[in-house]
């Protein structure tokens, strides 16, 4: 049996991810703690991201989902480390946009993150995808309120 | 099985992906058959109406269709009279207005309302919230190592202090049947009532509500080739007489009065609104094709097909079946995992060779907890299911293995 088309979703450099996730673990000290998950499906992410001086200094996740999920996690966290909170904003916009096979920004160099785009072709992993994104969304704005 | 049953599902017969449809999600919703879906055409191009009131012959016609349609139920599941029926939206809402209605009037402070570890969040949730408002203690039934439930535990978990025990028939996920029957007895020792969860079970198995015994039975009238929107709650006469509705309007009322009202007899007082008559039409013609084809017949089908796919998917090394080993102990539904595959990739990859399963907790994290997995992956079988679906079920796998094993 051929699955070319499984091979739009399932990338080499999502694989690659999924099988030695980059930042994984929990940071400790003077870090905002999010848990997040996907109630329909039980994908779990808990995302700790050192925020200093409006600058993401550090990123590390923990969870258990499937390999979109687990990856995108991956790759959010290599994406954000190190950039300002504004463009870790403004890339989680631009990846969103990509999932629902939107016209995004493509000045920004997304690195691994391009090889998910194929996710927006199943309607059904979408949100695997976007969850890590959600969580760091949610964390970048408790951070900004305290 | 006659192999023309596959022919009355019209939906079956199309291609996903490319590939002809193979539906093993039927324990979330079953297929309809044409005659089910005549009935409804039917129903809305002749006899569409609202029911119990006004004179004209429609209305007549609505009202007989709908109230025959309590006949059958009561006849389908051998209650004693059409005034334990309670047409409702479906098992959920059976479950909440028992918990709502029967436990808030009878679940006491310290009182304990017994449950077990493989319901799904239905036969939870509503107790949970009971539980929270009358200072109750929700007790779990422990499971046996394959999944079963032994009467020693459910013995040693009801007590004089119980006042419900609610339990699912056959497990959405491990496919157990429990021995119900039994535990009502044991539940009434105690002077508490039995609730059944009959999701998975109306659909497949004779019921005999008297014969179990217990005090309430729900059910969906979607798993069993009926539309959505329409379920039942069976309450044996003197519980419902003594319970007060929960939802409150016109349709349930005897007489209003501008600071007090007067509910009308059973089952109508839980009946508040415009009832879902077209629901209730679709659910007798759906009792009538599986009485054509016979519930035993379909019960004796899908042990056979549970045996068979446990027997060829157990060949597929890696691959992991949870639930009773025994499938003569469990009902159409294999609940697995490949290794090192997540059941969302497994269930996108059958996917993509047109094979419907489903992936996740399957609404009962208390059981994924219990199984020390985060999910599953689970094909359920129905009376259209047959040898060639397991087949191209089995080669799927394989081939989600293989391609999984080629990107690693």
């Amino acid at each position: 049996m051929s699955f070319n088309n499984l091979d739009q979703l399932y990338r080499q450099v999502i694989m690659d991810h999924y099988k030695t996730p980059r930042n994984k673990g929990t940071l400790e000290e003077d870090s905002v703690n999010i848990e997040m998950n996907n109630p329909t499906c039980g994908d779990r992410i808990q995302l700790t991201l050192q925020v200093e001086d409006g600058i993401v200094k550090d990123a590390k996740f923990d969870g258990e989902g499937c390999s979109i999920s687990m990856a995108s996690a991956s790759m959010m966290t290599q994406a954000v480390k190190g950039k300002d909170v504004d463009s870790a904003l403004k890339m989680s916009e631009i990846f969103s946009d990509m999932m629902l096979g939107k016209e995004y920004d493509d000045s920004v160099d997304l690195g691994d993150i391009e090889a998910l785009q194929g996710v927006s072709k199943f309607p059904a992993r979408i949100k695997c995808a976007t969850l890590a994104w959600k969580a760091m969304e949610k964390g970048v704005h408790e951070e900004e309120k305290s | 099985m006659n192999p023309e049953i596959k022919s009355y599902f019209p939906i079956l017969n199309q291609e996903i992906n490319g590939h002809p449809l193979v539906y093993l999600d039927s324990a979330a919703t079953s297929q309809k058959p044409t005659p089910v879906i005549e009935a409804l055409k039917e129903y809305y191009e002749f006899d569409n109406s609202n029911v119990h009131r006004g004179v004209h012959t429609l209305g007549n016609r609505a009202t007989e269709k709908y109230e025959g349609a309590r006949e059958k139920v009561q006849q389908f599941i051998k209650a004693n009279s059409t005034q334990e029926i309670v047409f409702l939206r479906g098992t959920t809402t059976a479950i909440n207005l028992v918990a709502q209605s029967y436990g808030r009037a009878n679940v006491e402070e310290g009182d304990e309302i017994v449950i077990t570890y493989m319901e799904h969040h239905s036969n939870i949730i509503p107790w949970q919230q009971l539980a929270k408002e009358r200072g109750a203690v929700l007790k779990y039934i422990e499971l046996e190592e394959d999944g079963t439930i032994s009467l020693e535990n459910v013995r040693a978990a009801i007590t004089d202090r119980t006042k419900i025990v609610s339990m699912v028939y056959v497990s959405n996920v491990l496919g157990t049947m429990n021995p119900v029957k039994e535990v009502a007895k044991i539940a009434h020792e105690h002077g508490a009532v039995m609730m059944v969860d009959g999701a998975q079970a109306a659909p497949h198995l004779k019921i005999d509500v008297q014969d179990l015994d217990c005090d309430f039975f729900a059910f969906s009238g979607h798993k069993m080739v009926g539309p959505t929107g329409i379920g039942v709650l069976y309450g044996k006469k003197h519980l419902l007489e003594a319970m007060e509705p929960v939802e409150f309007g016109g349709e349930m009322i005897d007489f209003v009065g501008l600071y007090d009202s007067t509910w009308k007899e059973l089952p109508w007082k839980f009946e508040g609104g415009t009832p879902i008559i077209a629901g209730a039409v679709g659910l007798a013609a759906a009792i009538d094709f599986l009485q054509n084809i016979g519930l035993d017949e379909i019960e004796k089908h899908e042990h056979h097909m549970a045996a068979m796919a446990m027997d060829k998917m157990s060949k597929i090394e890696g691959l992991d079946i949870y639930g009773p080993t025994d499938p003569a102990k469990r009902a159409g539904i294999v609940t697995f995992n490949l290794k090192e595959v997540h059941p969302h990739d497994v269930a996108t990859v059958l996917d993509m060779s047109g094979i419907a399963v489903r992936a996740g907790h399957h609404c009962a994290q208390p059981l994924m907890k219990w199984l020390d997995v985060t999910a599953t992956a689970r094909a359920s079988f129905y009376l259209y299911n047959d040898e060639s679906d397991i087949d191209r079920l089995v080669e799927g796998l394989r081939s989600a293995k293989e391609y999984f094993s080629d990107v690693f």
